[in-house]
């Protein structure tokens, strides 16, 4: 036995010690007691906070936006149930594993999902992988589910445009708020990731479609699993639109214009409602309101057609003879001629040193200021405009409404130019140059207007000179109600213009359909008056038009209106590169309007309201989500 | 002999108190094991349930170190040691791993981790070392026991399990202090040093950048704070202090009941407490904490030989360390390492462990007036 048991010095001494760590450990659980005061009793209020914030947090509750339609009631944008992927990385376990399996369920691009697997984020929360699963796709996943810890089927509402590129320019697209946009005060109570319009109306009566966000607040666990509802505010829809388009219309503009790019605009010149506003090239807004990639978005933005230009709205381009509807309004009002006052055209206006042509090479001979435009003449316009001088000019072509917006409901709509000397010291820092004014004279030069500012002029000289703001919205339907607001038509004020300078222009007009360089838009079935035109973008060398190249060729331009005794619809073409109004644009102006007396008898529906609307609305909306 | 001592006295009131105090802590620690766990969806057993289990076969282990002699018992400390060793050896070879540590032997549906084990039997080895002759200089009063502990040591850190790692450390600490050594100096600082160095560390640490303080934390422990950016500690920090005075009431603790707290039932027990129970909570819970510790301290004192007061020491060292550390960590005054509160945390071989030294102690006290023949 070699224990020492007999208790001794050294143990005595040993216990002693014992002293020393009996005070050491008192101390140490003194030090924890004061460590645990400071933290639940003087920090205890703090650290509630932060676990309250930890375990409440709010869900936003999306509204359903607006439906929109045209004037029939016929659908152009709802929304449809789609179907997201997300992963939450913190309950993935094997992520090779995971990656392998959705690439072989799903359509995705492998490096593109290692991108967003990899990306810095809260490991806790999921994060979106796919947008707009195919069903097969989402059934694919939710079947595989057990195998993919992680993976989230998330149904979400997604804007859908049923008629495609139809109208893609009226209706426009959705797209998340930008930064940009959340400074505005209009944008103020959106948050981050909230599907707003960017484009076409979707954009300017967004305030209306948008509806507002409710909000959930719940309490959750640390992966995010909702435990419990704390309160709820629902979500109130967005109001639907109706639009002053006819789809019939619509597509038919859209079927004249092919593949060429160009515009066309067709509206009631009493009320401004646009009927069919067409630009060409187009775009699809359903993939628009996809998340893009910035590839994708390039090539969008970068194709040559340039289809996110909306041509009849922001397309600037030199009004050609078309312009001579306002000059001839100007010389008759300042007298500068008489209805009855004679021209001689020989071919051409010698000015100084530059000798400028005629399009008719022969001269069109003696010419009234109805003749000047039935012919198009441009040599009687050269001497009027040279008598009239160019600040003279510029006052008429303000007054119908050239270098203003006409204020359709449009976002960045363009103004064109109405040259004047002073413009061209503030824009060019130059001085206008004497024949500058010839040239303006016949709408050449710098002289630049939108399709949607002929198709007012046009309108205000079928309106008798009452002009009318071009409007695509008739009537916006509250949701929370179901009542209807129709919206009024904006009336403005009568041009100060005499009765008969109104008259020998639209009869002019006329006689350029039935005599003169239109022709070929005459109609059996109407009665239509209109003016061609053709904008020169480079200075033409004499020679057969098929010899240049396409991109050098003039726009053909063709304004009308019908029926001209009692004009119900104004129609404006204009088609990139194609040479002659006469020839390229009037045939189709000619198709536009006898498709529209065809429709006949046209009476301009009532917009149905909500409580009447019964099974074909309730059909309609039960196609979106609610959340 | 077994006999003779218990037929002969009847459970002291001293033996009572220290029972209750042993039974008052465990039933703390199963209460805050079943309020966060109960919800949680899983099959198998519930874990509070398991925990009654362990404690029981802890209560084997307790009565098993009470029947026989610390004598006897000790005589076999060498023979325990060498047997912790090699089942070292086969975690390392075989063991489960978990959490990035590889520390657990599968035994049918349960695993235990013979690291818990290795710190009563170093406990054994070094007091049967000190107490079978007076060990005179350096040699044999420092380095020698040193170099007794240094195989388990290695095994253990190197699995990695840092936590046990320390506490192999305190209990060598602790009994150099109580043998004195010749500079009682050497030994103080030693202790202290131990002591003081989760507050030195937490300085150091306060002054690292987070990526470099990831780094070495997961250089040190890889199995903790995976997800990196003191999760961990400020969720713990944040159940503790939401705690306030009296608590969120027990169920009531969103932070752990909601999973905001990771490992609630293990080494963050003592938060699931707090938030629960409050700091009036936490002051009884301490007190009966500081009663172990004064009643075990009790033991050492009149322990009646080298044997008794050096096993009694180990002990208390041991207990002490994880209650301290644990603590201190939850509320966030050390680093987070490993190491599970005695008697609260779940885990079966922690368990049996520390209520088998728990027997061991009462042992002492229970034969310090037998004769030893």
């Amino acid at each position: 036995m070699s224990e020492r048991d007999i208790p001794g010095d050294e143990l005595r001494e040993l216990q002693r010690r014992l002293t020393i760590l009996k005070i050491g450990l008192l101390l140490v659980v003194g030090l924890l007691a004061l460590r645990l005061w400071h933290l639940q009793i003087r920090e205890g209020p703090h650290y509630r906070d932060l676990s309250q914030s930890n375990l409440t947090r709010s869900v936003v509750l999306e509204p359903a936006r607006g439906l929109i339609y045209d004037r029939n009631g016929v659908l152009l944008a709802n929304n449809v149930s789609s179907f997201s992927l997300y992963v939450t990385l913190e309950d993935v376990q094997d992520r090779e594993e995971l990656v392998q399996k959705l690439m072989t369920l799903v359509g995705l691009d492998e490096s593109r999902l290692r991108k967003k697997l990899s990306e810095r984020a809260s490991k806790l929360l999921p994060r979106k992988i796919k947008d707009r699963l195919t069903l097969r796709e989402a059934a694919q996943i939710e079947s595989h589910r057990l195998d993919l810890p992680g993976v989230m089927i998330q149904a979400e509402s997604q804007r859908n445009f049923p008629t495609g590129l139809t109208a893609s320019h009226v209706i426009g697209y959705v797209g998340e708020v930008s930064p940009d946009q959340l400074e505005l005060a209009d944008y103020a109570d959106l948050h981050q990731g909230s599907i707003v319009g960017q484009y076409g109306v979707e954009v300017t009566y967004d305030r209306f479609l948008r509806g507002r966000a409710g909000q959930k607040l719940i309490e959750a666990d640390a992966l995010g699993h909702e435990k419990r509802t704390v309160s709820v505010e629902k979500p109130r829809a967005g109001d639907d639109l109706y639009l002053t388009i006819d789809l019939r219309l619509q597509k038919l503009a859209e079927e004249l214009l092919g593949d060429e790019a160009g515009a066309i605009v067709a509206l009631d010149p009493k009320t401004g409602e646009v009927l069919a506003l067409a630009s060409r090239p187009a775009f699809d807004p359903n993939v628009l309101s996809r998340e893009l990639t910035p590839k994708q978005w390039d090539e969008i933005v970068q194709h040559e057609g340039r289809p996110l230009n909306n041509r009849a709205t922001q397309g600037q381009y030199p009004p050609g003879s078309i312009f001579k509807i306002a000059m001839a309004a100007a010389a008759l009002e300042t007298k500068t001629v008489e209805p009855s006052t004679q021209i001689r055209c020989a071919g051409g206006y010698q000015f100084g040193r530059r000798f400028y042509r005629d399009w008719k090479a022969g001269g069109h001979g003696l010419m009234n200021v109805t003749q000047a435009l039935v012919h198009s003449c441009d040599v009687f316009f050269y001497t009027a405009g040279q008598r009239m001088g160019i600040d003279t000019i510029a006052s008429y072509a303000k007054l119908f409404g050239l270098g203003s917006p006409t204020g359709i409901e449009l976002p960045s709509e363009r103004v064109g130019i109405v040259p004047s000397p002073d413009w061209k010291v503030k824009a060019r820092g130059e001085q206008w140059l004497p024949g500058e004014t010839i040239s303006a004279s016949i709408g050449q030069g710098f002289v630049t207007v939108t399709p949607i500012q002929m198709a007012s002029l046009t309108a205000t000289v079928a309106n008798n000179g009452v002009p009318v703001r071009p409007r695509l919205v008739r009537a916006v339907m509250d949701r929370a109600t179901g009542r209807v607001l129709e919206l009024p038509s904006v009336p403005l004020s009568r041009l100060n213009l005499k009765p008969d300078t109104l008259a020998i222009i639209r009869s002019a007009l006329a006689g350029v359909v039935t005599e003169g360089t239109a022709t070929r838009a005459k109609s059996s079935l109407v009665t239509i008056a209109g003016k061609t035109g053709t904008a020169q973008i480079a200075a033409l060398r004499p020679g057969p038009e098929k010899d240049i190249p396409k991109k050098f060729r003039d726009h053909a331009w063709f304004v009308s209106y019908a029926p001209v005794e009692a004009p119900r619809i104004a129609v404006v073409i204009l088609v990139e590169h194609m040479g002659h109004g006469g020839s390229a644009a009037a045939p189709l102006a000619k198709q536009m309007i006898e498709a529209f007396v065809k429709l006949a008898p046209y009476e301009p529906r009532v917009v149905q309201s909500g409580s009447e609307a019964g099974p074909v609305l309730a059909a309609l909306r039960a196609q979106e989500t609610h959340d | 002999m077994i006999d003779r001592v218990l037929d002969s006295r009847q459970f002291d009131s001293f033996d009572w108190r220290f029972v209750a105090v042993v039974c008052a802590i465990l039933a703390v620690g199963v209460l805050s094991i079943y309020s966060v766990t109960y919800a949680q969806p899983g099959g198998g057993l519930p874990l509070y349930v398991k925990q009654l289990i362990w404690i029981l076969l802890g209560g084997a282990a307790f009565a098993i170190m009470l029947l026989f002699d610390y004598h006897q018992i000790s005589r076999v400390s060498y023979t325990l040691y060498v047997i912790v060793l090699a089942l070292l050896v086969v975690v390392l070879i075989t063991g489960k791993t978990s959490r990035g540590a590889q520390r657990w032997i599968p035994v049918g549906p349960f695993a235990f981790q013979p690291s818990e084990f290795a710190k009563l039997v170093l406990i054994l080895v070094l007091a049967s070392y000190y107490a079978r002759a007076p060990r005179e200089g350096w040699m044999q009063r420092v380095v020698l026991p040193a170099l007794i502990m240094m195989p388990g040591l290695f095994l253990i850190l190197k699995q990695p399990d840092l936590g046990s790692g320390l506490s192999f450390l305190a209990i060598y600490a602790a009994m150099l202090l109580v043998v004195g050594v010749r500079s009682k100096a050497l030994g103080i600082i030693l202790l202290f040093s131990l002591m003081l160095f989760p507050f030195a560390w937490e300085m150091m640490w306060g002054s690292l950048h987070d990526y470099q303080r990831q780094r070495m934390m997961t250089f040190v422990d890889p199995a903790y704070d995976p997800g990196g950016k003191g999760y961990q500690a400020l969720q713990s920090r944040i159940a503790v202090g939401s705690g306030e005075l009296v608590g969120k009431g027990l169920y009531g603790g969103t932070q752990s009941q909601l999973k905001f707290l990771p490992e609630g039932h293990t080494d963050f027990v003592f938060a699931v407490f707090a938030e629960e129970w409050g700091f009036l909570g936490v002051l009884v819970l301490l007190a009966l904490f500081v009663g172990l510790i004064i009643l075990s301290l009790e033991i050492a004192y009149t322990a009646k030989d080298m044997l008794g007061a050096l096993l009694a020491a180990g002990i208390i060292a041991m207990i002490c360390f994880c209650v301290v550390v644990n603590i201190g960590m939850t509320v966030g005054m050390f680093p987070i390492v490993g190491i599970p509160l005695p008697l609260m945390s779940y885990g079966g071989s922690a368990t049996v462990t520390t209520m088998a030294a728990l027997g061991l102690l009462l042992n002492i006290k229970r034969r310090r007036l037998t004769l030893f023949y």
